[in-house]
């Protein structure tokens, strides 16, 4: 309701906090910020990932933490909108914490970019690093990138590669139906650049932006999609978004694949069940059967310990990897001083929980790792929000795989 | 402020000279660095005055509801970007501190259109046609990337290296004597205005629209005039809305915003010209320090909002406004042990209700989100029914008790008030 | 053709469940001269409600329970609420209403969490009634059809044929004279304001599983169910029912229409780029601005028309 008010909210926790007990603390943990919606319509996105940060943030903690100190995470809301989280910011180099997560909202992450670059330059003695985990529009690290964001995760670019290539070779005419906002735009463009170059043989047969939450009923859209004869709709909808448009689908009786980029989100396993057995399938970084196909004991006992503790999926690899690098580069670097991490972050290899291989790119910040294409299925050993369907990789592509060209012309600040 | 009496004139220099002060009370004069958060919640309070201020040119003083004044604070948020961007590249050869005056400008540009449409009607339909305009602005800041930027806003730098005085506007300090500035020349031209016989006549329309015409005066150029210097107004706070963030998204003009300035102005207090200034300080305090105590800070400001609306219209400067003839007469005291005799049943019922709302909300939300209720410093077994009990004694019990004091304070109010109606008389 | 009969369909169920909505909400309107901001929270809680009773009693027992528990909160709200503002005068009623929606969001997602309900379209409903064009036609949208076209006939009679019925029409049109000829006003209103509650209930119910049923419902539905009331007129069920089928198809339709102002300037020999904010306005395809146009004619209707489409008085 009152968002501009409320994007003082979160800050105001800290700054609390720093006025009182600032000298006690600071020396005893490593602080890490974290930004993301934690009230609205997108709450429970932030929430979920808050939970599973503190899961992993236990287990570092747990091994002894990073040179002796222990790892804290500091939540802040950005209620999804950039000047929120712009003032979050500002809170969080009040407090001197020199590392900021955020992992929702392309939106967002461009204004945090922005920000952090801006802040660095003006307080060279109080810089903070950006750790993006999930703000993945494409040109966050080409046009836009920043010497001072890493995105660990991959990008719209990397997923539609992997979304074409996994694709079955009898389809060949798709309908694009995207959400009318710098995603959904992002998406549109990427998935086109690569259907072109990967699939000359598919046929666009219909290429629509629809208003962004806002489509109370999907069925016009659904008789569209009908008569264009596609095999699959390809999209980046999410939420209310996608589940609207599944059910609509199904309602009239469309027999169409769902070649979604997202629809593994929390909540969307639940709101679309049963009606997507087997056409539905999704782009992730991880998912409960992934330890089972590569064999990896070790990975399999934390997912199977994870849906003891837990309604949901533990589906965000890329945070564990992130993490995993932060206290590398932060162990090479001897402390927590941002512009030596960051130059330690630059290049890092690293073998994820399940083996493969992550490189962060010192061109433009790019994290390489490799994704999975899953189908929602009956056929698996684990599934998904206790659906009884869970998500079957068809295809997976590594990191290699995934090396796209950048376009980033990265400037380095001099000290 | 209706009567600029001595005691007025001493609590605006007083708010002033705060003003002036607290963000020194919080810079740390050992690293000689100021408190970022303190100065983004001051200079918030700067814009959300003028806006709630500007609201009120409409609400409180020409009666019409509005809900598309967001807008106006927008536009004017979205120009400043071009205007500071062109500023920047040299094509703009304007010193920072007369921005502000062009965003004001262009609020006022939009105003005179909409308002040219919106002023043809008025209560509902003015209510309704503003509703229209906001949502359609709102959707269009969406959909059109040139000027809007998409959801992603458009961003810019405001250290255009072009200022009167010198200065870079790199630290939040100057940017928030920036907006003191503007928000004093914002407040004292709206002042100004109500004096004249513009705000005169905004009066009499929502009075008595029929009177007001008998007049002479044709009220739909008086809600037209009123309306688009609302807008001139608002597009200042947006300016420098947009000088303190650097980035301006849709949400600077989306009716969450409008919502806003109607809760800032009318809990502040519609009535009386400094109402709104408190209600836009105080909703800003409020609010952040509820909402980092509890989640359920929407309830809360719904009801403390809807309990304005039935148990005091005129707002908290009209419940302040109304002691006045009390203490002027020096029967202040006479209140004293009605008002305390009402705390603790008072106490009790929020208590009450706070405790349900807080079990309610950790019971599904919180439970989700793993997080354990605590509440006066011990934490709460949810399951448990004594909680819940006592929550339920407080609320219903607290009420009663209330209701029935509340007559008590009633009858001690009246009889004070007969008074000194009588000698008034005498 | 078959977009066009297939369209016509749609827009008529998302119509009448625009109706279902906006009827109550005119009669509170045009009776008691309050747009109540929480009309669509009062839908929002019918569907909760629903997906709740449904669970322990099933959908059907439902259909019926939890409208009638909106009626009753909705009986709550104008006794102890509306009618201790109502000497504040119309701003302070209307404002009123626009606290309740605060309130009622945050209430819902207090007893029922973030996430969407699994509130979904019973088993003897779920089936394909019949084909067009190839295409199914669900047979709960025709159970949609068949209960909002059973309650307009309902409201109907109960507004022509009983006393009740003639005091309301007779309130609805001449406010002051009814209560000048001694009747209970205000328990007329309560009647009316509970009544419309109801409805908005009985379309939660039926709405929640044709939709989803989360918290963000009632904001999605809450303006458009305005410009329903405002566009048809004061005082005109019969304006509403228009405006509501009127702003059903217009929603439909324009998802179908992919052609924007530029394409119709082009045969004329001009080509537009949108690379300024003229030419985007000109470039962009009506299907992407479908979600505008209510709002566009709600604006341009009050301009020319201040009493709505067919109403008896000015709002």
């Amino acid at each position: 309701m009152t968002p501009i008010l409320r994007r003082l909210v979160a800050a105001a926790t800290l700054s609390v906090t720093a006025l009182c007990a600032q000298p006690v603390a600071a020396a005893d943990t490593i602080k890490i910020a974290y930004i993301d919606p934690f009230s609205g319509p997108f709450a429970s996105g932030g929430d979920e990932f808050l939970k599973i940060f503190k899961v992993l943030f236990d287990r570092i903690n747990a091994k002894g933490g990073v040179l002796g100190k222990q790892l804290e995470i500091v939540p802040f809301d950005s209620k999804l909108q950039p000047a929120e989280a712009l003032i979050a910011l500002k809170s969080v180099t009040d407090q001197n914490i020199p590392f900021v997560m955020h992992c929702t909202g392309s939106n967002v992450g461009a204004a945090l970019i922005d920000g952090v670059a801006k802040h660095n330059a003006r307080n060279p003695d109080n810089r903070v690093i950006y750790l993006n985990c999930g703000a993945l529009a494409t040109e966050l690290t080409n046009e836009k990138c920043d010497f001072w964001q890493f995105r660990f995760a991959g990008s719209v670019e990397m997923r539609a590669a992997t979304r074409i290539r996994s694709l079955p070779k009898e389809i060949t005419k798709v309908y694009l139906l995207n959400q009318d906002y710098l995603f959904g735009q992002s998406v549109q463009a990427d998935t086109k650049k690569w259907l072109a170059a990967l699939r000359p043989d598919i046929q666009i047969v219909g290429d629509e932006l629809m208003p962004f939450g806002k489509v109370q009923d999907f069925s016009s859209y659904v008789t569209k999609i009908k008569a264009s004869g596609a095999q699959s709709i390809v999209t980046g909808n999410y939420n209310r978004d996608l589940n609207l448009l599944i059910k609509a689908a199904v309602d009239d009786g469309l027999n169409i694949r769902f070649d979604t980029y997202l629809a593994h989100l929390i909540g969307g396993p639940t709101a679309i069940g049963a009606t997507g057995e087997g056409r539905l399938t999704s782009i992730m970084e991880f998912s409960g059967n992934v330890p089972v196909d590569l064999k990896v004991p070790e990975a399999e006992k934390f997912v199977t310990d994870w849906r003891e503790h837990h309604n949901t999926d533990f589906s965000t690899l890329n945070f564990m990897t992130m993490l995993d690098m932060l206290t590398q580069a932060i162990t090479k670097a001897g402390g927590t001083d941002p512009l030596k991490v960051a130059l330690a972050l630059e290049g890092m290899q690293v073998k994820d929980f399940v083996g493969q291989d992550n490189t962060m790119r010192k061109d433009d910040h790019q994290l390489l790792m490799p994704y999975y294409a899953g189908v929602f299925t009956k056929d698996v050993k684990y599934d998904s929000e206790k659906t009884g369907f869970g998500w079957k990789t068809q295809y997976s592509a590594s990191a290699a795989d995934l090396t796209l060209p950048t376009t980033c012309k990265m400037k380095r600040p001099a000290s | 402020m209706t009567r600029s009496g001595n005691g007025a004139r001493w609590i605006w220099v007083f708010a002033v000279a705060l003003a002036l002060a607290v963000p020194w009370a919080f810079h740390n004069f050992q690293t000689g660095r100021d408190s970022g958060f303190v100065l983004s919640m001051l200079s918030q309070m700067g814009m959300m005055v003028i806006l709630s201020l500007s609201y009120n040119m409409l609400l409180g003083q020409a009666g019409l509801f509005s809900l598309c004044h967001a807008t106006f604070f927008g536009i004017g948020g979205y120009a400043t970007v071009h205007f500071l961007n062109a500023a920047g590249a040299g094509s703009l050869p304007l010193p920072m501190e007369v921005i502000p005056l062009l965003s004001g400008l262009t609020g006022l540009g939009l105003a005179l259109i909409f308002g040219y449409m919106a002023t043809k009607q008025r209560a509902t339909a003015f209510a309704m046609i503003t509703m229209g305009i906001g949502e359609l602005m709102a959707t269009a800041a969406l959909m059109f990337h040139s000027f809007f930027g998409g959801e992603g806003g458009v961003t810019t730098n405001r250290m255009i290296d072009h200022s009167l005085f010198g200065l870079t506007y790199a630290s939040g300090m100057q940017v928030y004597y920036l907006i003191l500035v503007w928000t004093l020349i914002c407040a004292g031209s709206m002042y100004f205005l109500t004096q004249t016989p513009l705000g005169r006549m905004a009066n009499a329309t929502r009075d008595n629209y029929e009177r007001a015409q008998f007049m002479g005066y044709d009220p739909r150029v008086v809600r037209f005039l009123q309306f688009s210097l609302s807008g001139l107004f608002a597009g200042v706070g947006g300016g420098l809305y947009a000088i303190t963030y650097e980035i301006v998204t849709f949400d600077a003009l989306a009716a969450p915003l409008s919502a806003n300035a109607l809760l800032m102005a009318y809990i502040g207090g519609t009535t009386v010209f400094g109402g709104p200034i408190l209600g836009a300080v105080l909703i800003t305090l409020l609010q952040s320090g509820v909402s980092l105590l509890s989640n359920s800070w929407l309830v809360y400001v719904g009801v403390l909002f809807i309990s304005m609306v039935m148990f005091a219209p005129a707002g908290l400067s009209g419940l302040i406004i109304a002691h006045g003839p009390i203490a002027a007469a020096g029967r202040l005291r006479r209140l004293t042990v009605p008002y305390l005799r009402l705390v603790v049943p008072f106490l009790a019922l929020v208590l009450g209700f706070v405790g349900l709302v807080e079990l309610m909300s950790f019971l599904t939300i919180g439970a989700a989100q793993g997080k354990k209720l605590v509440l006066f410093g011990s934490a709460i077994n949810i399951e448990a029914t004594q909680p819940w009990l006592i929550s339920v004694v407080c609320l219903l019990g607290g009420g009663a008790w209330l209701r029935w004091e509340a007559r008590a304070f009633h009858r001690v109010w009246e009889s004070l008030t007969a008074d000194l109606k009588q000698r008034d008389r005498v | 053709m078959e977009i066009f009969v297939i369209s016509l369909l749609n827009g008529l169920v998302y119509g009448m469940l625009l109706f279902m909505l906006a009827s109550g909400l005119t009669l509170i309107f045009s009776m008691m001269g309050v747009l109540n901001f929480a009309h669509a929270s009062i839908y929002m809680i019918g569907a909760y409600l629903a997906f709740q009773v449904s669970r322990v009693v099933g959908f059907f027992p439902a259909l019926i329970i939890a409208p009638l528990l909106c009626g009753a909160i909705g009986a709550a709200i104008e006794i102890w609420g509306l009618r201790k503002v109502h000497h504040n005068g119309h701003i302070a009623e209307l404002l009123f209403t626009f606290g309740l929606v605060f309130i009622v969001q945050r209430g819902v997602q207090m007893t029922w969490g973030m996430l969407p309900m699994p509130y979904r379209v019973p088993a003897l409903l779920d089936f394909p009634l019949f084909q067009i064009y190839g295409a199914n036609f669900p047979a709960y949208r025709a159970f949609m059809l068949l209960i909002s076209g059973g309650m307009l006939l309902s409201t109907w009679l109960l507004l022509k044929k009983t006393r009740v019925g003639l005091i309301i029409q007779a309130a609805l049109t001449h406010p002051n004279m009814v209560s000048a000829l001694g009747h209970n006003v205000p328990m007329v209103f309560t009647t009316v304001f509970a009544g419309g509650c109801l409805l908005a209930g009985l379309a939660g119910v039926i709405g929640g599983n044709y939709q989803t049923t989360e918290p963000g419902m009632a904001e999605a539905m809450g303006p458009i169910v305005f410009v329903v009331v405002v566009f048809g007129g004061l005082g005109s069920l019969a304006g509403c029912f228009i405006a509501s089928i009127l702003m059903g198809m217009i929603q439909t339709f324009a998802v179908v229409i992919d052609y924007s102002v530029a394409d119709l300037l082009r045969p004329l020999g001009l080509a537009l780029k949108a690379d300024n904010l003229l030419m985007e306005v000109l470039t962009v395809p009506i299907a992407r601005i479908g979600a505008l146009l209510p709002f566009a004619m709600m604006i341009l209707i009050l301009l020319f028309r201040p009493r709505g489409l067919m109403g008896t008085r000015d709002t």
